[in-house]
């Protein structure tokens, strides 16, 4: 029931709220981000970083810095945050901890898969793996040659087993499959973790709900917007939007009709909360878009924490780790190419 | 449908238990009930209190004050369990009617203060669990938050006083002469 939480919540979730309250204190505030973009070289990033949460990970890297050494860094922090809290979680918060890496296996599954489409080696695309996204027999995904071998071979014995029900067609795999492939994975998977929450109720299926229905909304414009003007028919598109969320089904039937940006802009218009977030673009315009939604979701990210008792906070701090390494790599990089004009392009404050 | 109307039969069923029943009973709510409302509340602070301590070591000797809050609700319901346990006079006549008025209102002041205590307990531990999660990230708002948790925990002392009020005209009948 919404409200009584607090009863019996810190039975087995306290302690990891309290954790993750903590690990969120730890995030880098538009003053840290602020000192960061004044840095001239790497080794001022490293220094100022040095302050931080990230102190431990970054010490003993050698003085010729690399973007990728920070980084991996920084992720690997992540993922140890991740890790601690995972191992100290009882159910439901485990599979709910456990929800939250799959698209992230997916994205590592895509990966190689495409990958070994280009003849590359194995290993080193296990090495561009994101490691929250790892799982055993992840190597043996370079033997697969079409979908169904993809899914006898490997895929049956992970998470993302029910996910392949409307995947399976004996076509091989060529850019344009493993595309859709992967959306529609992303779909089911969405769906699946929207009702998961929902059946958890109270305040997490409430605020939990509410993140994952902008998620299938942004990723509805996305598959629009990166649709157009390829060999994608109307009703495939259609097939990949996800079956909730704000825009389901009205905003779904204009949003596959759209042929140009101009008539996505249209079409969100009837949408406040996406009309806001299109408004801030000029007519044409189509490259801060990307920005525009990380905005928009770190708003709403951040928003999780003020309230207590509910598992969305774990979402919340994974969510807004990956914007912050997110951020630390195009500081790294506008510092290493000496762009600095374009560092406030890139990167998104979170407090 | 018969049975509510023969509600002669009804009251008799009350009227036949012994006022000494209700008086234990009183006195078993008064101090148990109290005592689960002061576990609850302290494992919802204490739980988030640890947690956060792990980050911010330096609110754990001040967030203590939550937890203390907690367990006096667990004081409160035993001494009114024992003030009512001194009240508890035997008497020859069990069913006269000042031995009932006795026997209930030994009841009532153990529901009081049992309930009272309850929530007070869950009030006292809800608010410790946030005091601790916004101290440990600005440690200006102890104080404030702390004057919330007092407010909470005057709710158990009304109980009590009520409850002592209550079981203070609580006087047995004594032998016929």
């Amino acid at each position: 029931m919404y409200g009584f939480e607090a009863l019996n919540f810190n039975v087995d979730g306290g302690y990891l709220e309290a954790i993750v309250r903590g690990y969120k204190a730890g995030l880098l505030t538009t003053a840290d981000y602020n000192n960061l973009c004044q840095c001239e070289h790497l080794d001022d990033i490293k220094m100022h970083l040095g302050a931080s949460d990230y102190a431990p990970y970054l010490a003993n890297e050698p003085s010729p810095l690399h973007t990728s050494a920070i980084v991996e860094k920084c992720t690997q922090k992540l993922v140890d945050d991740y890790n601690h809290m995972l191992s100290q979680a009882t159910e439901p918060l485990s599979t709910f901890l456990e929800y939250i890496t799959y698209g992230h296996m997916i994205d590592n599954v895509v990966l190689i898969v495409t990958g070994s489409l280009h003849e590359r080696d194995v290993h080193e695309l296990l090495e561009k793996c994101h490691p929250l996204g790892m799982f055993d027999s992840i190597a043996t995904l370079a033997v697969a040659q079409n979908m169904r071998e993809l899914y006898r071979l490997v895929l049956v014995d992970t998470p993302l087993a029910p996910y392949f029900s409307e995947c399976i067609t004996s076509e091989d795999l060529d850019e344009m499959n493993i595309e859709v492939m992967r959306n529609t994975l992303y779909k089911a998977y969405l769906e699946d973790f929207y009702r998961f929450c929902k059946k958890l109720g109270g305040a997490t299926s409430t605020i939990m709900c509410d993140l994952l229905a902008f998620e299938a909304d942004r990723r509805a414009i996305n598959i629009t917007i990166n649709s157009i003007g390829t060999e994608l028919t109307r009703d495939d598109r259609k097939k990949l939007y996800s079956n909730f969320g704000i825009l389901y089904p009205y905003g779904h039937d204009e949003l596959s009709v759209c042929e140009d940006f101009d008539q996505v802009r249209g079409a969100m218009e009837k949408y406040p909360a996406y009309q806001g977030i299109f408004a801030k673009l000029s007519f044409g315009e189509s490259q801060m878009l990307d920005k525009a939604f990380y905005e928009e979701e770190v708003k709403r990210l951040t928003l999780t924490f003020e309230q207590q008792f509910h598992y969305a906070v774990f979402f919340a701090y994974m969510r807004l780790g990956e914007q912050e390494v997110r951020n630390l790599m195009w500081i790294s990089e506008c510092v290493a190419q000496q762009q600095k004009s374009r560092i406030h392009d890139g990167v998104v404050m979170i407090f | 449908m018969g049975f509510v109307l023969w509600w002669r039969e009804w009251t008799h069923a009350f009227l036949y238990m012994s006022p000494f029943v209700f008086s234990a009973i009183g006195i078993a709510l008064s101090v148990g009930i109290s005592v689960l409302g002061a576990a609850w509340g302290i494992y919802i602070t204490g739980s988030t209190l640890i947690g956060a301590a792990i980050r911010a070591p330096r609110i754990t000797s001040k967030n203590l004050i939550s937890v203390i809050f907690c367990e006096a609700v667990a004081i409160y319901g035993v001494i009114v369990a024992i003030i009512l346990q001194t009240k508890l006079e035997n008497t020859t006549q069990p069913f006269d009617p000042e031995s009932m008025r006795a026997g209930y209102s030994l009841f009532a002041s153990g529901i009081i203060v049992g309930f009272a205590n309850l929530v007070c307990g869950l009030c006292v531990g809800i608010i410790g669990s946030s005091c601790a999660l916004s101290d440990a990230q600005n440690s200006t708002l102890f104080v404030k938050i702390l004057v919330i948790e007092i407010f909470g925990s005057a709710l158990g002392l009304f109980g009590v006083i009520v409850g002592i009020i209550m079981s203070s005209q609580a006087s047995w009948p004594s032998a016929p002469i």
